[in-house]
């Protein structure tokens, strides 16, 4: 029962924050607040209570915690949630970055603030139901839920550029999406009645796909995926997006909306279809290594702060794509610690980013410079988080990319070995950020405030969680192991799963 | 005739007696409220005399009508719209000057036809169902006498119509000449074979008749008369048109099809699935380069009728339950969506220009709110009737190997996609100064409100909760197969 709470409790309480907004601003704030900060407690208890050794060794079964109840009945759809270390952890960030976004556009957003936190508060939602849905049919659901909100955050508060910036997100998104319904549909229509005809996403696992059928299939989930991590030439909304949403759009979009493609790819693509991914790894990982390099390059070349974050998404998320295809235990863990904390550090950056813009007006790096002596606390929180963006051992991102480029490196040498060109790029980019921002001469003789008590507190958990996860990463590696080793089991489980072109049905 | 046969007969009956009362109230005494609620109590009992007569399958009344669960289904449909236009029309002429008490008898007449489309399994009653239609909305068009568009609207709408009307009878003729029938049911298996190649004849005649029910429903390459009659009729008759006078040619045509296989001949099948990929790229298309939301509207029901007609395309229970479901959340959105423009209508003119609707929902959050609503269930997004549609009509066409079909349906989506948004944008932008010399939108009545907030709670209800409906159509289809010998 725990697991519809953490989904509700966003939806609900964004209808309260609106309501509330007519009374009083603040009202609506501290309800947004709250709540998201109850559902992250609770997503903590959840972890402490759930996922300890000695509670775990009660579970049988992949799923720590599961609920269940028919939906729509006659198609065989579930309202099924369930939660394993994987979707836990991304849970707890989920909660997390809602907090800090909530905490972050405290002063940004004058301008109808009700409707603003009912739209943060249900994109979180849907990002929640995203990561808890175990029934293809609902999963989609909540994959499209989070846009709408998603574009209005954009549309609505963003910047100079929004409306373009919030259309060419929505139809990336949606035309992407539609294909993974066709593929969910056509999993159903062809091989449905085989499981029961469910929805049911376990019971599709090593279902007898012959090869040609499942790589068009496969394509069809991969295609609404990477769109979403984004895989390079499909990332062309990223920049705009992340550029024209408010901070705390620009937040939960690399911090969030970013992972949902990764963890499609690990819960969906590479369980249901492991010879079709195993056909088209070289071109995956390929193009993951364009993305490294060219998100990389792409950043370094920007002026605008927003749209170099943005660009560095790319270029990490690029590691991410290798990490998952490389699909071994090493690259696996080092895949999920590197979204955990990328959406830690990225979405520190983009706080730092909005921070900045509300005191100067401007996200144009040319016009800064020398800000140092004039903001120390902002200048030492950018650079730890520069520091993690580029890698450095001691913060969490550091442990994610070392262990994708091993895991990648025992498998493929030649992609690991391009690959790990790309973090001498992003050493590039990152002391770039410092450099041109805090720096140099004074371009412009700013008179800023340094950061505020509540922005100093925001850096200071994202700093403290990156430190946690950088020098002890242990327990949320330990909290993701067993559900990596039943994905990675699968491929080996069931006769059927022989890439032969055999006919479903076929003795 | 018996006395079941009367019951059943009853919705026909109390529909066409409401029309006359209304006739009759008139000419005793002018009253517009008065004419307005005898018309409530018509739909209202018609609605009542479907719940209440006995379903099943095969209740053949005459030679002329089925009453079986499937035409009880659509009737019931049908006069549930015209009950919302109704109301719609009731707020929306109350605002101009003129006489319009016997509207409402045409759209009684109207909704009739349709009942008697739905209800018909004889060429000869279709024929006067389609006809009954046609004539009341040649009036309801031009309603608007002293607005020349709606004028040319009607004529339009006339000569098409009329046209339309003489391929349709050619075609039966044919059909008859050749095989002596004017049942459905008696023209099953026109060939002795599946293999044997359609008589040209009776293939010229069906050709015929697809081009008599491709005007009414819109589909390209019959779509010219749509933008400017949809843009030129009231807005409440535009929404009659829509829905109710296309759900029951569509019925008709599921009903022609799973009692007949002529439609899966080669020839035939391949025109269907070129007048569906059409309708569905070109109505997508088309409605990208408008400004106006009649017109855009009027596009998108273009390439709605051809997603429907991805899941016609398969002769099965699963393609008909996901076809009727379908039509009964487009039905819900397009009444929603014609509703808001007849509501937001001030007397002298529609509001049919986008720029109407900017800013609207920091002025009218209600309003707003709801017609995003109606948009995202046109676009198919979660939790609207027209996403579960969507699901189900994607289905239906995969399980019937529509490949092609079904990725021209998807493309065709995301082209719609972009003035989808761009309406559901304009709302949320702020509203502009220079929008002030345009007339204010006058406020929403009671019954107008109500209206849309009943509309918008069955969408999401259809789109939530969609299982008891479900399985209401499932049973509900599978009467129209009754009595269809397998071959």
């Amino acid at each position: 029962m725990m697991l519809p709470v953490l989904i509700l409790v966003p939806l609900i309480f964004g209808v309260g924050a609106y309501v509330a907004a007519r009374v009083s601003v603040a009202a609506a704030r501290w309800i947004a607040l709250l709540s998201l900060a109850g559902n992250l407690g609770l997503s903590i208890y959840i972890w402490i209570a759930y996922f300890g050794p000695i509670s775990l060794a009660g579970v049988t079964g992949p799923w720590v915690l599961e609920w269940d109840a028919p939906w729509i009945a006659p198609l065989g759809v579930h309202f099924h949630v369930g939660m394993d270390g994987l979707s836990l952890l991304l849970v707890v960030l989920t909660n997390l970055l809602g907090v800090l976004s909530v905490a972050a556009s405290w002063t940004e957003i004058e301008e109808r603030p009700g409707f603003f936190h009912l739209n943060l508060l249900w994109v979180v939602a849907g990002i929640v139901g995203v990561f808890l849905s175990l029934d293809l049919f609902l999963f989609y659901v909540f994959w499209e839920l989070m846009l709408v909100p998603m574009y209005f955050l954009i549309a609505i508060w963003g910047h100079e550029n929004r409306v373009y910036a919030a259309v060419k997100f929505f139809i990336f998104t949606q035309f992407s999406g539609l294909f993974m319904l066709l593929a969910i549909v056509g999993l159903y229509v062809l091989y449905g009645s085989q499981t029961g005809g469910t929805f049911e996403y376990a019971n599709y696992i090593g279902a007898p796909i012959p090869r040609g059928i499942a790589m068009v299939l496969m394509l069809g989930f991969f295609v609404a995926f990477a769109v979403k991590l984004p895989v390079v030439p499909l990332h062309s909304w990223l920049p705009d997006a992340h550029t024209e949403a408010p901070t705390a759009g620009s937040v939960i979009l690399a911090g969030l909306l970013l992972k949902t493609g990764a963890y499609g790819l690990i819960r969906f693509v590479v369980p249901l279809f492991p010879w079709a991914v195993a056909d088209f790894r070289p071109a995956a990982m390929t193009l993951a290594l364009i993305g490294i390099l060219y998100g990389a390059l792409a950043a370094y070349g920007q002026t605008d702060l927003k749209r170099l974050i943005a660009y560095t998404s790319i270029s990490h998320m690029g590691l991410v794509l290798l990490g998952i295809f490389a699909w071994n235990s090493l690259a696996l863990q080092g895949a999920v610690m590197l979204v955990l904390c990328h959406g830690l550090a990225t979405g520190g950056l983009f706080i730092f980013a909005g921070a900045l813009q509300e005191r100067t007006k401007t996200r144009d790096i040319r016009v800064m410079g020398g800000l140092w002596s004039t903001v120390p606390r902002m200048s030492g929180a950018t650079m730890v988080l520069a520091l993690a963006s580029l890698d450095l051992p001691g913060l969490g991102n550091f442990i994610g990319g070392f262990l994708v480029l091993l895991g990648t490196f025992r498998a493929y040498p030649v992609y690991a070995a391009g690959a790990s060109l790309g973090l001498i790029v992003s050493t590039i980019y990152s002391l770039r950020i410092i450099q041109a921002v805090f720096h140099g001469e004074k371009t412009v003789d700013w008179k800023i405030a340094d950061l505020h008590p509540r922005e100093v507190a925001i850096m200071a958990v994202i700093i403290g969680a990156l430190i946690w996860l950088g020098l002890y990463p242990q327990p949320a590696l330990d909290t993701v192991q067993p559900s990596l080793n039943v994905m990675q089991q699968t491929p080996a489980r069931g006769p059927a799963q022989t890439p032969v072109d055999a006919t479903p049905g076929a003795p | 005739m018996t006395g079941v046969e009367l019951i059943l007969l009853l919705p026909l009956i109390v529909l066409s007696g409401a029309a006359v009362a209304v006739m009759l109230a008139i000419a005793v005494r002018r009253n517009y409220l008065a004419a307005f609620l005898l018309t409530l109590l018509g739909f209202v009992l018609t609605i009542m005399a479907v719940a209440l007569s006995p379903g099943g399958p095969q209740r053949n009344v005459t030679a002329l009508f089925v009453f079986d669960d499937f035409a009880r289904f659509f009737i019931g449909l049908i006069t549930g719209a015209g009950l919302f236009v109704a109301v719609l029309a009731f707020d929306y002429f109350r605002q101009q000057r003129g006489q319009f008490e016997e509207f409402f008898i045409m759209l009684l007449g109207a909704t009739f036809g349709c009942a008697v489309l739905v209800a018909s399994r004889h060429f000869a009653s279709l024929f006067l169902g389609l006809e009954i239609l046609s004539v009341s909305l040649y009036a309801m068009i031009a309603y608007s006498r002293d607005r020349e568009i709606s004028t040319e609207a009607g004529l339009k709408y006339l000569i098409l119509a009329g046209v339309s009307a003489a391929f349709l009878v050619f075609g039966m003729a044919l059909v008859y000449a050749q095989t002596g029938a004017l049942e459905f049911s008696r023209m099953p298996y026109i060939t002795a074979s599946p293999d044997e190649p359609l008589d040209i004849i009776v293939l010229a005649g069906f050709g015929m008749i697809i081009v008599g029910i491709g005007f009414k429903l819109a589909l390209v390459p019959f779509h010219l008369w749509t933008p400017d009659v949809y843009q030129g009729a009231p807005a409440p008759v535009t929404a009659f048109i829509a829905t109710a006078s296309k759900g029951a040619v569509f019925a008709l045509l599921l009903r022609l099809f799973a009692q007949t296989d002529v439609a899966f001949y080669p020839p035939l099948y391949v025109t269907f699935v070129i007048l569906a990929i059409a309708s569905m790229l070109f109505g997508s298309w088309l409605a990208l380069l408008q400004n106006n939301m009649k017109r855009i509207l009027a596009y998108s029901s273009i390439a709605h009728l051809g997603f429907l007609l991805v899941a016609f395309m398969g002769r099965g229970h699963i393609q008909s339950t996901a076809a009727a479901f379908y039509l009964t959340a487009y039905f819900v959105t397009t009444l929603g969506a014609f509703g808001i423009v007849s509501l937001l209508s001030p007397g002298e003119r529609d509001a049919e220009w986008i720029e109407d609707y900017r800013g609207l929902f920091w002025r009218r959050p209600f309003v707003a709110v709801v017609f995003s609503v109606m948009i995202f269930s046109l676009a198919g997004i979660p939790l609207t009737g027209g996403f579960v549609g969507k699901v189900l009509v994607i289905l239906a066409g995969e399980q019937a190997a529509q490949w092609a079909l079904v990725v021209v349906l998807v493309t065709a989506s995301a082209i719609s996609l972009f003035y989808y948004v761009r309406v559901v944008g304009i709302m949320y932008m702020p509203a502009e100064a220079g929008g002030a010399d345009r007339p204010a939108l006058p406020g929403l009545s009671l019954q107008g409100g109500g209206a849309l907030a009943c509309l918008t709670g069955l969408l999401v209800l259809l789109g939530v909760y969609p299982g008891p409906f479900l399985d209401l159509v499932r049973d509900m289809v599978t009467t129209v197969y009754a009595g269809v010998l397998p071959r």
